[in-house]
């Protein structure tokens, strides 16, 4: 009985030890290595006893990222880029949540299967869809000079815009679930209650509807932010040579530099800057969970 | 001794508060309220009662605005409401699952109206302590609706509803979900309250006791029509119809074809071989009509002897006693079969044990004890 | 008694034309004749041909669908062992540190997690392949799954195992017989989700695979670099076409199975009433 307890905790755990948290110390300790030619490109290995180990570690990496300002742009970069599309994301996902929360109760579990659908359907093949549209003979410049709002293509396809649109597309359904959650929990005599003491539908919307569905958007905007952040197949597909995103400049420094030290200190800090979001989001987490309790 | 009864409702001078006008309500196909008409007076306490279903809770919401009638007027102060949207209406709600705001304290909840208005600051923060004070929530007004009791959130809400002042109050089964012993001081709160503040209030709830307790007058409804509208003792001792008799209180209901025997006087053959029974009736039956003799268990008395110069007596045996504490009932058995329910109030503490199970007893009861309705 | 406003009804239609018109002009654009992609030059199937016949594609499709079968599985086993002991395994030490090494992946960046796995293997010296990318997936994967158990492990009735117990089951008897039937709906869930999140993997998969094995998307991204081609659409529309049925038929059957639920608890009811 305690054997088989052991045992049903140390298989799991020893997996997640060893496939999770070990490559993220050899992350970390790379990071702090000098580039060497040879291939695997760093040094020092494990064989190396460990008090050497730490004799040759660094922050050369570091005080080099620090030093070019390209690392700078991409972070801020990416940042700006992950909160104004969670912005947006925010801007188109809420009316839909609210459509949703507001149609009649046999239509919910099919508006939700809809929404959930795309989840299911590869985030690849997603992007992709609005290479074909964003291009500038694309059915997007095609339609817009149809209807004759335009003389000639605009250039969307590789811009940041286009990565905007990819990011508010490829993330909606994270943002609308949390907020219809909300919304369809909320006793509609709360409405009720607001208007009769006085609101119009518009203020009741304002002052009850959207604050007790705080918790949802606060939910969907961190779900959206934070792999919004380390993103890469959207800036790569659907953004140009100028879009700056820190989950692309790792992938070349790693794939087309090879130069891994630069790659894992690049990923070290990005994860110190997710930290920040991550731990406000679990606190949000926590404090419903509480709440509902 | 001078003192005037309040009946607004008996002065044909006086102007109703509310006037509902050949209301017609339906959802669909389902006809919700059918072609009624209700005045309510000024300062009335009103309760709406009847089973789940019977329109009660439609009625309130049309005085809200939040339904609208299909056909007819509401009037409030002469003036037509119908196309007043919720939150123009001098009209306010206690809803019955209290709708407090989650995210608001007690305070900014009972605010919240007031905000509305535009009131200065001053005025509002005077008036939110006037209601604090009104319902004994003083000590609570920085908390959050979940963190206080079931009772307190009762008067949040009942505050809240109140603090703009309305012309009109409705309350939604205020006190549903509280228990019964809180339910009943709460009641004596919401009179003092009513009065105190001297606002008209409106109740929906099908709790019988509750309605009799709190109104000046009682509306008893069915399948979207009103049966009858009277205060509660004439509800009580005058209903109108023998769904009003049953529907409050206990009653023994005895069929029969009537017999004028005399002025306002009638008997009723109700059972082949049993004596037939003498009622008065200010209602006129004609010879063989169909009546209903509706007479309450407590008008009949039970004895173990034969009582003498009573209307109505008859012989039976104890079947069940239902022994409630401060009363007890007896369900007597009458040779025909027919059960006669007799209730007597345990005045001595120490009962003398006169009557027990399978005795034989006699049940009787005077002409007027009864009423005799013809449906 | 509600009916939607206009408004309601505007943001729904937008939001899922937003969300559907994409992927179905990409399904119409793939029956296009033309080479072209965005000039209409009437209905074909030939890229559906072409696909067919391109090994490439299919060898790469052979591989992912093995990654997937073997990581989902190994991944539900692993995900459901690891929602017991979050859920029912009592105090045991680190137990903080297990579940953050559950819920840290959720939201860890794709590109972090495949470096800090490619970097191991190369430090163990394993060679890149198959292997590699199933282990990768199998460690993500489990995150989810053992989140989706577990939610269903949480609101799962414990006076049910207590009652096994009591009639005489060992502890394995009780969560054979009892807890597993119960939880097996969201066990099943947790290995679609591992399943099409094997498929759809890019960033981690192309880390983590050696030149001996190069996935789907692997394939369709390299391809997809140098823009938009016919061949990718009927491949995608395929795709779509794969995870529509599926999600579409799963939900009728829950949706089938928890009406008929429904229909004999009223059945019953009545019988006995």
């Amino acid at each position: 009985m305690l054997m088989r307890r052991a045992l049903l905790i140390a298989v799991p755990y020893l997996w997640l030890l060893l496939l999770f948290l070990v490559p993220f110390l050899i992350v970390f300790k790379i990071s702090l290595s000098d580039i060497a030619l040879a291939i695997p490109p760093y040094t020092p290995t494990f064989k190396d006893g460990i008090a050497e180990l730490i004799s040759q570690l660094d922050f050369e990496n570091f005080v080099f990222l620090a030093s070019d300002d390209l690392y700078w742009k991409a972070y801020l970069s990416s940042l700006q880029i992950a909160a104004l599309s969670t912005f947006m994301t925010l801007l188109v996902g809420y009316p839909i949540a609210y459509g949703m929360a507001r149609a009649p109760e046999e239509w919910r579990p099919t508006l939700m299967m809809l929404v959930i659908l795309p989840f299911w359907t590869s985030f690849l093949i997603r992007v992709y869809a609005w290479m074909g549209i964003l291009s500038s003979e694309g059915l997007l410049n095609q339609f817009l000079m149809w209807l004759g709002l335009i003389g000639e293509p605009l250039t969307i396809l590789n811009t940041n815009v286009a990565v905007y649109i990819g990011i508010v597309y490829t993330y909606l359904p994270f943002m609308i679930l949390p907020i219809y959650a909300a919304l369809d929990r909320m006793d509609e005599s709360l409405i009720e209650a607001a208007e009769d003491l006085g609101c119009s539908r518009t203020q009741a919307f304002w002052l009850v509807t959207v604050p007790l569905s705080r918790n949802g958007i606060i939910a969907g905007c961190f779900l959206v932010f934070i792999p919004a952040l380390g993103e890469f197949v959207i800036p790569s597909l659907l953004g140009g040579s100028g879009t700056l995103m820190i989950g692309k400049v790792l992938w070349e420094e790693f794939f087309n530099n090879r130069d891994w030290p630069v790659a894992s200190a690049v990923a070290v800090i990005l994860l110190l800057i997710l930290i920040v979001p991550i731990v406000l989001f679990q606190r949000n987490q926590q404090k419903q969970a509480e709440a509902e309790a | 001794m001078s003192q005037t009864i309040f009946a607004p409702w008996d002065d044909p001078n006086e102007k109703p508060l509310i006037r509902f006008e050949n209301v017609t309500k339906k959802f669909g196909e389902f006809v919700a309220i059918d072609d009624l008409s209700l005045d309510i007076y000024t300062q009335e306490f009103f309760a709406l009662l009847g089973p789940s279903g019977c329109g009660k809770t439609t009625m309130m919401r049309m005085l809200a605005g939040f339904e609208n009638p299909t056909r007819g007027t509401i009037e409030l102060s002469g003036q037509n409401i119908v196309p007043v949207p919720p939150n123009k209406r001098a009209v306010n709600m206690m809803f019955q699952s209290y709708a407090l705001f989650p995210h608001l304290s007690v305070r900014e909840n009972i605010a919240f109206g007031l905000k509305r208005d535009k009131m200065d600051k001053e005025r509002i923060e005077a008036r939110v302590a006037e209601m604090l004070k009104l319902t004994r929530l003083e000590k609570f007004a920085q908390r959050k609706p979940h963190q206080i009791s079931g009772g307190q959130r009762q008067r949040v809400a009942l505050a809240r509803s109140l603090a703009k002042a309305p012309k009109l109050l409705l309350l939604d089964e205020p006190l549903g979900a509280l228990d019964k012993k809180l339910r009943q001081d709460t009641q004596f709160e919401l009179m003092d309250i009513q009065e105190s503040t001297g606002t008209t209030f409106v109740i929906v709830t099908h709790d019988q006791e509750e309605a009799m307790t709190v109104a000046s007058r009682v509306a008893v409804m069915d399948e979207g029509r009103i049966i009858q509208v009277a205060t509660p003792a004439n509800i009580y001792e005058y209903p109108n119809s023998v769904y009003v008799a049953d529907f409050i209180g206990d009653v023994n209901i005895l069929e029969g074809r009537a017999k004028p025997v005399g002025e306002d006087r009638y008997e009723v053959l109700w059972h082949e071989g049993v004596a037939p029974v003498t009622a008065t009736s200010s209602a006129p039956f004609s010879d063989g009509q169909t009546a209903h003799l509706a007479i309450r268990p407590e008008k009949i008395a039970i004895s173990t002897d034969r009582p003498d110069n009573a209307d109505n007596a008859m012989e039976g045996k104890v079947l069940d006693i239902a022994y409630l504490g401060n009363l007890s009932t007896y369900h007597v058995g009458l040779p025909g079969g027919q059960v006669i329910k007799a209730q007597t109030a345990n005045t001595r503490r120490i009962a003398r044990r006169d009557i027990t199970w399978e005795d034989p007893v006699w049940i009787s009861w005077s002409a007027t004890a009864g009423v005799l309705l013809a449906e | 008694m509600r009916r939607l406003s206009w408004f309601n009804v505007t943001s729904l239609t937008l939001g899922f034309a937003f969300l559907y018109l994409p992927m179905l002009i990409l399904v119409i654009y793939s029956f296009n004749a033309s080479k072209l992609v965005t000039v209409w030059a009437g209905f074909s199937t030939r890229w559906y041909g072409e696909l067919i016949q391109n090994e490439a594609f299919l060898g790469a499709a052979w591989v992912t669908l093995k990654v997937a079968l073997m990581s989902s599985t190994l991944a539900t086993l692993l995900g459901t062992m690891a929602a017991y002991v979050l859920v029912r395994g009592g105090r045991f030490l680190g137990r903080t540190l297990f579940s953050g090494m559950i819920y840290a992946p959720l939201v860890m960046p794709e590109v972090i997690t495949g470096l800090s796995l490619l970097l191991l293997f190369i430090g163990i010296g394993l060679d890149r392949g198959v292997l590699t990318i199933v282990l990768a997936h199998t460690t993500f994967s489990m995150c989810y799954v053992s989140v989706v158990v577990s939610s269903r492990l949480v609101s799962f009735d414990r006076s049910l195992e207590e009652a096994a117990l009591d009639l005489g089951c060992s502890a394995w008897d009780a969560f054979r017989l009892v807890t597993l039937p119960i939880i097996a709906p969201a066990v099943i869930a947790g290995w679609l989700l591992a399943f099409t999140l094997s498929l759809d993997d890019l960033v981690i998969a192309s880390f983590t695979a050696g030149p001996s094995a190069t996935t789907l998307p692997i394939k369709i991204f390299s391809a997809v670099r140098l823009g938009v081609s016919p061949e990718i659409n009927a491949l995608s529309t395929i795709m779509i076409a794969i995870v529509a049925t599926g999600v579409i038929t799963a939900s009728l059957i829950s949706k089938r199975a928890s009406l008929r639920a429904q229909k004999e608890a009223q059945a019953a009811e009545r019988a006995s009433g």
